[in-house]
């Protein structure tokens, strides 16, 4: 019994040895640990595991939710690849993700730089900057609707200086840019709380040194802050791009006009992958055909984050490389 | 020269007082930016329809914002749904606090068969993204006869990766197991130790992930969407949703509907920022 008393690192090996169930009191001593994590597992096979395994078996299936299924086997996939509205979801979906992602990062990157050379008031910036993040994205979606409406308040903005509105809502590029500030406003914040961070753990020293090679705010941003920032711009690049694949509310909020469902705004400019599943799962009724898009989908975010990853550490590993 | 050591410098805290200046003004800027769409939704859901429509727009609040929110909630059960969605967060949040911290403690300080295996499973999990699911899942809530129930808000996610994996650091970290050794001598069982030892020792860690679950809760959109069949009993994201769609004509009214969805978060939110952005920072750095 005393061996429990040790630290939970050191105990692990021997401990599990000496407790088989033959030691007196050994399954008992277990009871409690298990019966802890338990809740986890049950609840994860019944409304995780399980139905990750049942959307394998509708993916195969022809169902619209009441009738009967019909065995179709690869049929849907075969459709999905056939459908040019998926495609096009796609197509919107990597768009906006671009738009949206790339200036966010770098956006954060400069706030979180700046935050650390700004010591005052340090703490009220963070909530400022944070607020947005917090609330919910269907309210602001209906602000952000208004204000990028025709003659609403971005196009007024154009128009007092002197320049042509443009079709926010009703144009390609119009909906994707829209839909992009949309999510920079939301998550600049995030991220660049998430840089600040790990900007803070950089040890002063680096900075000094800097200095003393004459390096000025861009070089000491680039060549000292981002390179020893690299797994928390891993971290955030990943969960961009997981969060970019899965856009739904601003789509569907924007453009929803009645029981319908919607269809992603003029020339399906704002359908998503995530809206367009929904779309065919829960208001055309073809499940099978959700279930294959879900898998579709999580591929998609596999291999975007092989690829992020990839590309990160790829580049750490190639510097360091050069540095030797 | 001396400019450029200046800006230099701007990477720790010093700086001539033009650079000063310069990076407040963009932080300034960047603050107005986050908080504008709020400013305007208030300038929205206190003036009328008209006003929101006039060239030049109408920039200051206006005196209507009582009598929106009063046909906000002549339009829509919105009490009803605010209802809803209190009990889905509160609960979910409790239950979600309960079972995470009860199995991080086991992770952290007992040792017991397929420990590793059963952690790495977790952090599996952790992967799968929720859409997978979407339907699969809803067909599930639909067979337990779930499906417009507040259960299927609260049950599925009352335990989960995320909350077990980030209270486990935290108790490895800062739970001292001299301590849980007096509690053992004195003859206390796994269960009165975490209760009485654990748990209050586990205050700062369950604050953050408690707010973090409770905005998560609150939010919640495609979820909720998909599996509150009835639109009678919709949450508040549901319902200020449907708003849009019935009264896309009367934005002052929409706009009110918005505002008060908002409020009780922002309050939540502020209330406990300080330490929540602390340690949202700190678990973002360690993943």
């Amino acid at each position: 019994m005393a061996t429990v008393a040790e630290s939970a690192r050191a105990q692990q090996r021997p401990l599990v040895r000496r407790t088989s169930s033959t030691a007196p009191g050994g399954r008992r001593r277990h009871l409690g640990p298990l019966l802890a994590i338990a809740p986890f597992y049950v609840l994860f096979g019944v409304f995780g595991a399980f139905p990750v395994v049942f959307s394998l078996y509708l993916s195969f299936q022809d169902w619209d939710g009441i009738g009967n299924m019909r065995y179709v086997g690869l049929q849907q996939y075969k459709w999905l690849l056939e459908d040019s509205v998926f495609w096009h979801s796609v197509l919107n979906t990597f768009e906006i993700w671009f738009l949206s992602t790339v200036p966010m990062l770098f956006l954060a990157l400069v706030i979180a730089f700046l935050l650390h050379s700004q010591v005052r008031f340090g703490g009220a910036y963070r909530v400022a900057y944070f607020v947005p993040n917090v609330t919910s994205m269907v309210a602001m979606t209906i602000v952000f609707g208004s204000v990028f409406a025709q003659s609403g308040l971005a196009n007024s903005g154009l128009k007092a200086v002197g320049l042509d509105g443009i079709g926010w809502l009703s144009s390609e590029w119009g909906i994707k840019s829209a839909i992009s500030l949309m999510i920079i406003w939301r998550w600049v914040g995030y991220n660049a709380l998430i840089f600040l961070a790990g900007i803070q753990a950089i040890p002063t020293e680096h900075f000094e040194a800097a200095r003393m090679d004459g390096a000025n705010s861009w070089q000491t941003l680039f060549r000292v802050v981002v390179p020893q920032l690299k797994p928390v711009v891993l971290f955030a690049a990943i969960t961009s791009s997981i969060n970019g694949l899965q856009i739904f509310t601003e789509s569907q909020v924007l453009f929803q006009t009645d029981d319908v469902g919607t269809t992603g705004g003029p020339g399906q400019e704002g359908m998503t992958i995530v809206l367009y599943l929904w779309q065919k799962a829960f208001k055309d009724h073809q499940f099978g055909y959700g279930a294959a898009m879900g898998w579709v989908l999580f591929a998609l975010i596999a291999l975007f984050t092989i690829v992020n990853w990839r590309l990160v550490s790829g580049r750490r590993d190639k510097e360091t490389r050069r540095g030797r | 020269m001396a400019a450029e050591q200046n800006n230099a410098g701007l990477a720790i805290g010093s700086g001539s007082r033009l650079t000063r200046i310069c990076v407040r003004v963009v932080l300034l800027f960047g603050v107005l930016v986050s908080l504008f769409p709020f400013y305007w939704l208030v300038v929205m859901a206190s003036g009328t329809t008209q006003d929101i429509y006039r060239y030049p727009p109408k920039l200051v609040p206006g005196p209507h914002l009582l009598d929106n929110m009063k046909r906000v909630v002549d339009s829509v059960d919105f009490f009803g749904s605010l209802f809803n969605t209190v009990v889905v967060a509160v609960a979910g949040t409790a239950l979600v606090l309960f079972f995470d911290s009860l199995a991080a403690f086991a992770f952290a300080k007992y040792d017991f068969p397929a420990k590793r295996f059963m952690f790495g499973m977790l952090l599996m999990t952790y992967m799968i993204p929720a859409q997978l699911s979407l339907v699969p899942q809803f067909v599930t809530m639909a067979e337990f006869g779930w499906a417009g129930s507040l259960k299927a808000l609260v049950i599925p996610g009352a335990a989960n990766a995320f909350g077990i994996f980030w209270m486990r650091q935290y108790a490895e970290n800062s739970l001292p197991d001299e301590l849980l050794d007096a509690g053992r001598i004195d003859g206390a069982g796994f269960f009165r130790l975490y209760w009485q030892v654990a748990l209050p020792m586990f205050r700062p860690a369950l604050a953050f992930l408690g707010i973090f679950t409770f905005i998560g809760l609150w939010n919640d959109y495609i979820w909720p969407l998909v599996v509150m069949i009835d639109p009678e009993k919709v949450t508040l994201q549901v319902a200020l949703a449907n708003l849009n769609v019935l009264y896309q004509a009367d934005y002052s009214l929409v706009m009110a509907g918005a505002l008060m969805s908002v409020v009780p978060l922002i309050v939540v939110f502020l209330i406990g920022a300080r330490h929540f952005l602390r340690d949202l920072a700190a678990g973002a750095t360690k993943m």
